[in-house]
């Protein structure tokens, strides 16, 4: 007879060991599936876990890591403060449009001006663009106690339908001979994100991820605040007597995974992705709650997994093309990571025992 | 613009249709919150069950066994939850989500070669005498049989709820687990099967859409479909009567937008496809005055 019996307390040793765990149990149930879709599995699951770093063009692909890993590891960090508040922001996806439609309206407002203040004016814009998008469920839900998790996702499908009108209308191409998306950021000195490095990939998205992380850390496991997020989740009502706002904390949390999502979003219109387009965004406000989890809500843990994200990413693409795998399968093989990092999560709060004789 | 070419019997008539794959996914989350579980999977049950229905009925050439298809792949998904949650006592917030993600690429993946084929054709009923009324008729009682199976699934469920035994265990356990495992009833068996009827139903409702409402298979073909399921849920205040309300304003909202895009309102089209999403939003905000299950979304551990 098995029983669970619950911990005192997570344990530590098992918190580090379980998203390990999941790595390893996603790989051999992956290897599994691509050897059911007819693929070798161990050159698959080499492909893309380990050739976007030592394979022959591996010098193409590293820069890509920071690339890729930048939103991702950024748009968790503020998700990763609602969530252990117990605020469930799902609409990432959505904030990260707006900022970037707000960032780049700035940009494209001064253009052809040569200006050094442009780019910063455009990273602001793009925080506040994904705050406000952040408020209207925060407001909601401290003025309604509408529920912020339906109210955040059914934004995402407004803020793609405003993205579609920006691509289309208001933002096109005057140049552009009529074709869909606006003017190249990219090429536009003064509002474009360029690599900082040539070659390394590293562009402001990355440098700003980085501070978010240190942040983050010192925030939470220094300031007040941290503490006052912590409790909010453990014990609502306990944070209360202890003179924590709830509602201040609903919009604060909400505020900041807006800020860093918009400004993720930002980053990635006027860098990587160069101009407002229909489909410029890929989902990564999604994958960043896949991220945020895996990374176990700690700043240095969501820096690790949204290197390993980027890194099924880069190797789903190259899976794809070299080896004809479907790209449904690497957002599957995700979607699985997420569900085996909660299942073994099991072992960190609850200890596993094994009784003879009858059950109690 | 012509608002003339607007026929209100045939809208009307949409609005139902429209409103089906909401109403079967939203009639199974309901008795799944009723038990205190919070799957927020709808979505990623929805599009398996879209993509399972789909793949059943190209290859049998009949709808109906589609539709077993698409309520027996919702429900496996569905127990995969059940067994994350229940048995793994893992987070019913952030399960869900995983769900949803992992259902869209396992969709996308299932369905890749079936990208543009067209779903065998699932007639109307005209339904005898009913169907003859004027204006009545066209409106309710001319449809495909599985707008009227949606309608009896809620009545079914209010009835299971209300009336039987079992269901006023699934309310209890829903209401108080610790006080209904005390009772001797298994929590975790009930809610198990409770979850899998609602992986069911969105599957039913995710079937609906590529079999009937579209008819074809698309990747992310759902839109946010679950998830308004969801919404309604709550918009309901959790009573399956209130829930046919909200599907068809929710499916109103729907088929006027349309039908203004068609007719060629002033108004930009993105700004019109918005409409739903906004309008589940408002009704989320006028209508969160429903109290919810007392149990709902906790995880009920047995220490004894």
């Amino acid at each position: 007879m098995i029983q669970l019996e619950k911990r005192p307390e997570p344990s530590r040793a098992w918190a580090f060991a379980t998203p390990l765990l999941a790595v390893l149990l996603t790989m051999l149930f992956g290897g599994m599936l691509f050897a059911l879709l007819g693929k070798n599995p161990v050159e698959t699951i080499r492909t893309i876990f380990l050739d976007p770093l030592f394979s022959e063009f591996a010098w193409y692909y590293r820069p890509q890591l920071l690339v890729k890993g930048a939103p991702l590891v950024l748009i968790a960090i503020g998700l990763s403060f609602g969530f252990r508040a117990g605020i469930w922001n799902i609409g990432a996806e959505g904030q990260y449009i707006v900022g970037a439609i707000c960032g780049a309206g700035v940009g494209l407002a001064f253009y052809p001006m040569d200006l050094r203040l442009i780019f910063p004016l455009m990273v602001i814009a793009g925080a506040i663009g994904g705050t406000l998008w952040a408020m209207i469920p925060g407001l909601l839900r401290v003025k309604f106690g509408t529920n912020e998790i339906l109210v955040s996702l059914m934004l995402v499908y407004v803020a793609e339908q405003l993205l579609a009108s920006m691509a289309l209308g208001t933002m096109r191409n005057p140049d552009g001979m009529g074709f869909p998306g606006s003017r190249n950021l990219a090429q536009y000195p003064s509002a474009a994100n360029l690599e900082l490095i040539a070659g390394s990939g590293m562009h402001w998205g990355v440098v700003a991820a980085f501070i978010a992380v240190i942040f983050a850390y010192i925030t939470l496991s220094r300031h007040i605040f941290g503490f006052q997020v912590r409790l909010s989740g453990q014990g609502p009502r306990a944070a209360v007597f202890a003179g924590v706002n709830p509602n201040r904390m609903i919009l604060i949390c909400l505020g900041i995974s807006g800020a860093l999502a918009g400004m993720a979003g930002l980053f990635e219109v006027a860098g990587p992705a160069g101009q407002i387009s229909i489909d410029f965004n890929v989902g990564y406000g999604f994958t960043a709650i896949i991220v945020a989890f895996l990374g176990r809500l700690h700043p240095i843990g969501i820096l690790l997994a949204g290197g390993l994200m980027a890194l099924t990413y880069i190797g789903g693409e190259i899976a794809q093309s070299n080896l004809g795998l479907p790209g449904a399968a690497i957002q599957l093989l995700q979607g699985m990571l997420l569900f085996f990092l909660l299942a073994v999560d099991l072992l960190t709060n609850y200890r596993i025992k094994f009784k003879t004789g009858e059950a109690v | 613009m012509d608002l003339s070419s607007i026929n209100p019997i045939l809208l009307l008539a949409s609005l139902m249709v429209a409103a089906t794959p909401i109403l079967l996914a939203a009639i199974g989350e309901l008795v799944v919150e009723r038990a205190g579980v919070l799957n927020l999977g709808v979505e990623g049950m929805m599009i398996t069950g879209a993509v399972c229905g789909f793949m059943v009925a190209v290859s049998t050439g009949s709808p109906w066994l589609g539709f077993i298809g698409a309520a027996v792949g919702g429900a496996i998904l569905a127990l995969l939850f059940g067994i994350l949650t229940q048995v793994l006592l893992s987070n019913q917030v952030a399960t869900g989500l995983a769900l949803t993600l992992f259902g869209l690429g396992l969709s996308a993946l299932m369905g890749q070669n079936y990208i543009g084929m067209k779903a065998p054709s699932f007639p109307d009923w005209h339904i005898p005498l009913f169907g003859d009324i004027p204006i009545i008729g066209p409106i309710v009682f001319q449809h495909d049989p599985m707008v009227y199976v949606g309608l009896i699934l809620v009545a079914a469920a209010w009835w299971f709820l209300h009336k039987t035994r079992a269901g006023l265990v699934l309310r209890a356990v829903g209401e108080n687990h610790d006080a209904a495992h005390a009772l001797g009833y298994k929590v975790v068996r009930v809610r198990i099967l409770a979850i899998m009827f609602g992986g069911a139903c969105a599957g039913l409702g995710g079937a609906y859409l590529s079999l009937v409402r579209v008819p074809q298979w698309t990747e992310g073909m759902t839109a946010g479909a679950g998830w308004i399921a969801l919404a309604i849920v709550v918009f309901a205040g959790w009573k399956p009567w209130r829930l046919v309300l909200g599907a068809y304003l929710f499916g109103g909202v729907t088929v006027l937008q349309l039908n203004l895009q068609a007719a060629g309102l002033a108004i930009p089209v993105e700004y019109l496809s918005m409409s739903p999403y906004l309008a589940t939003i408002v009704v989320l905000v006028i209508m969160s005055a429903g109290r919810a299950p007392g149990s709902l979304g906790r995880i009920f551990h047995a220490s004894r």
